[in-house]
């Protein structure tokens, strides 16, 4: 177990150590030595996270908590820096530190010659870290740290490229759209300990149980709850964090405009690691969830919501990177519905190849845009398999593991997610299932509509542009090792998942679907033939068949439909609304009433009434007094005399 | 016969005239300090006619003291009118309003 500890420390503490090293230094240091350190540390810290992901899987470890540090004591209440160590942590690690290795590496490549790589460098080792801390805690409250510390690493690295107007735009909106997740997620931690008095997840989880059967009364606010509405309330409180976090509506708002930073940022934060630090959660609080039904039908709801109608929205983008975008807020859609149906383990399988094949779409993006010389619109793409090769082929397995294809990694997943939603008989799962095939029509349909534009059709490439060809091998060694995994990972991770892999990590109260899952799909290789026929396997064929014949058979037809659904393409162009809502309602109403209290409130009430009025009411009041003060004599003879003839005459009067 | 109201009127009256004095002089300190005068003189001719009245001679000793006190005040008060004469060259109460607010 020391050995276990050892790993551990070196697996979260080496990006940290990175980081500091070349942000203390980056103004110094040469681009070589910092690329060196940042990526070397993340490599150890991939290899010792491959060991203990081997160690949990293959050497069946029990869980392991340890308290590390304890940095606050309040009463007895202990605020600490812990690691809780299961099979849960332990692929999550894995999923973060090599993707964060592999966009260390394609950065290389990727922002030579920018005036800011080694701050770059420096956060993203930065995020790395965070991203750790998150998954390893054992409390709610290093959680915590990590859910802020992310959104700091994502808003400094959406900034990064600080002089552009619309990057400084993007990187504030995701900092505020998160403050608004975070604060319901705070709210929830606040009720957690409440109720349990410990923010220990293990104390917490244990006491859940015989806090349902005791049907205590456990909050008391201002509403007072029962013991089930108060795990409700903590429940879709911890949920509206993940909603900012893993961008669901009506807190996705942010993660489009997000796709301003840097493309190894959104390949790493905005697709494979950050966004789905909300699914993380979710499972990991699963025997808090699985307490509420209420809440696990709000999870499916939003969920559903999201993987739907952000999936229509990628049809009608033409910037490369929001395709993807747009394509990542479905799918974490599709892993928050596998949360509503109970299906947690689903849900981060889907999470880990999703990572894979996102990331490698979103990487392969930017080899596009780097050969491009920074061209992101796909209208003025076409025809580049001709130029670059290794992406386009690494860029074909995304999209087919994207699509669902079977074989491909995508698919497994997928398929487990829509199975269970199928089996699940919580209220509107129906209804989620039908969203769900739909949405994977419509997911194969833009995938593929961009796969085409960009690596078929005719070449409609701005002639200026110079030569175009295949970005060095920092670049595609990441794009072929990422495409492994999207290949191979369903295939090594399905039977294992199957079987309960996550084992007492994950809790969930009703086991009977995924044990007739069990039964009915077997293994990898059974659900490879079945899937063939599936209907979900349809559905993304028929998408891939309809993005050929609209894009690259048939173009006239694809304007003709535009030109034939000009309203519903306006509301898609503009989101559903959505931003507009923001900007004009929330925005632009917050500083109206912001206005009105500084109006009122400080300029009439405090300046002119308060901190003026005193002075004015005590000079007006002395104006008159002064009048008295004539300075003669004889006045001041005649008031005294007067005022003593008074006194005298009072006295006298009491007397008598 | 002379009886006691007789000297209480009169010491009122002698008073009231000082203290009007003093109101309506709007021109002289030296009637000012006439007009204190004869407040002070109001006042002895009240403890005389007191003293007389009740047979005690205390009243008449503080007569004594009174107009001793009365001798110093006005040679005080002359010199101090002489001391305002020299600096500003009048003796008028109407310019006497330094203290006006």
């Amino acid at each position: 177990m020391d050995s276990l500890n050892v790993y551990i420390l070196i697996i979260v503490f080496f990006p940290l150590v990175g980081s500091l090293i070349v942000g203390f230094t980056c103004r110094v240091v040469s681009n070589r030595f910092s690329h060196t350190i940042t990526t070397g540390m993340l490599l150890v810290s991939a290899i010792f996270s491959f060991k203990v992901l081997y160690m949990y899987s293959f050497e069946s470890y029990l869980p392991f908590e340890k308290t590390l540090y304890v940095w606050g004591n309040i009463y007895d209440v202990k605020f600490e820096v812990g690691f809780l160590i299961d099979r849960l942590t332990a692929i999550m690690l894995f999923v973060v530190t090599v993707i964060s290795f592999l966009v260390h590496l394609y950065t290389i490549g990727y922002m030579q010659g920018d005036s800011g790589y080694n701050r770059f460098f420096s956060y993203i080792s930065f995020f790395t870290f965070a991203m750790l801390m998150l998954v390893v805690s054992n409390n709610f409250l290093q959680l915590f740290f990590g859910w802020e510390a992310v959104g700091l690493a994502s808003y400094l690295l959406i900034g990064f490229w600080f002089k552009r107007p619309t990057a400084i735009f993007a990187n504030l909106k995701a900092f505020i759209v998160n403050r608004v997740g975070d604060l319901g997620f705070l709210l929830g931690i606040a009720a957690v300990f409440c109720c349990f008095g410990t923010l220990n997840y293990n104390e917490v989880f244990s006491s859940v149980d015989s806090v349902i059967s005791d049907n205590s009364v456990v909050l008391n606010t201002v509403i007072s709850f029962n013991t089930v509405s108060a795990v409700t309330f903590i429940s879709i409180c911890l949920f509206i964090g993940a909603m900012g976090k893993s961008a669901q509506v009506p807190l996705h708002v942010w993660l489009p405009d997000s796709m301003e930073g840097p493309t190894p940022i959104s390949a790493l934060i905005h697709a494979a690691t950050m966004v789905t630090a909300g699914i993380f959660m979710v499972a990991r609080m699963s025997p808090i969830f699985e307490h509420s039904q209420t809440a696990l039908i709000f999870v499916l709801l939003i969920g559903t919501i999201t993987c739907f109608f952000m999936g229509i929205l990628g049809i009608v983008q033409n910037d490369i990177k929001r395709v993807v975008a747009y394509s990542t807020l479905s799918q974490l859609g599709l892993m928050v519905t596998a949360l509503g149906v109970s299906a947690y383990s689903a849900a981060i399988f889907h999470l880990v190849t999703h990572a894979f094949f996102k990331a490698l779409l979103f990487l392969g993006a930017g080899s596009v845009i780097v050969a491009l010389h920074h061209e992101q619109d796909i209208r003025y793409m076409g025809n580049l398999r001709k130029y670059m090769p290794i992406t386009y082929y690494t860029m074909l397995i995304g999209s087919l593991a994207l699509a669902g294809i079977p074989g491909f990694s995508g698919f497994f997943s997928k398929d487990l997610i829509i199975e269970n939603v199928h089996l699940s008989n919580l209220p509107y799962s129906d209804l989620a299932y039908y969203l769900l095939v739909a949405g994977v029509f419509i997911t194969s349909f833009y995938s593929f509509r961009m796969f085409f534009l960009v690596f078929h059709t005719n070449e409609r490439i701005d002639p200026h542009l110079g030569v175009v060809k295949e970005p060095p091998y920092v670049i595609t060694l990441p794009l072929l090792i990422l495409a492994f995994f999207a290949l191979f990972s369903g295939w090594i991770f399905f039977d294992s998942i199957l079987q309960n892999y996550f084992g007492s990590a994950i809790f969930v109260k009703n086991l009977d679907n995924s044990n007739f899952l069990l039964k009915e799909l077997v293994d990898a290789k059974h659900l490879f033939l079945h899937g063939i026929l599936s209907l979900p396997f349809l559905m993304s064929l028929l998408g891939i068949v309809t993005a050929w014949y609209l894009y690259c058979f048939n173009i006239n037809l694809a304007t003709t439909i535009k030109s034939k659904l000009r309203v519903v393409h306006y509301i898609l162009i503009n989101k559903y609304g959505f931003d507009a809502f923001n900007q004009y309602f929330l925005s632009f109403g917050v500083r109206f009433f912001g206005k009105i209290l500084w109006k009122i409130g400080d300029v009439f009430l405090i300046d002119k009434l308060i901190v003026n009025g005193v002075p004015y009411l005590i000079k007006s009041c002395s104006n008159f007094v002064k009048r008295i003060q004539t300075g003669r004599l004889y006045n001041y003879v005649y008031i005294m005399i007067t005022g003593f003839v008074l006194l005298l005459f009072g006295l006298l009067s009491n007397v008598t | 016969m002379v009886v006691l109201s007789n000297y209480l009127m009169f010491s009122s009256i002698l008073l009231v005239i000082g203290i009007t004095g003093i109101f309506i002089n709007r021109k002289n300190i030296i009637v000012l300090l006439m007009c204190i005068e004869l407040v002070l003189l109001a006042v002895n001719t009240n403890f005389i006619a007191f003293s007389r009245y009740l047979g005690d001679y205390t009243g008449q000793v503080f007569v004594f003291f009174i107009l001793s006190v009365a001798a110093v005040e006005a040679a005080i008060g002359l010199a101090i009118l002489v001391i305002i004469f020299r600096n500003r060259g009048t003796v008028s109460v109407r310019k006497m309003n330094d203290l006006k607010g």
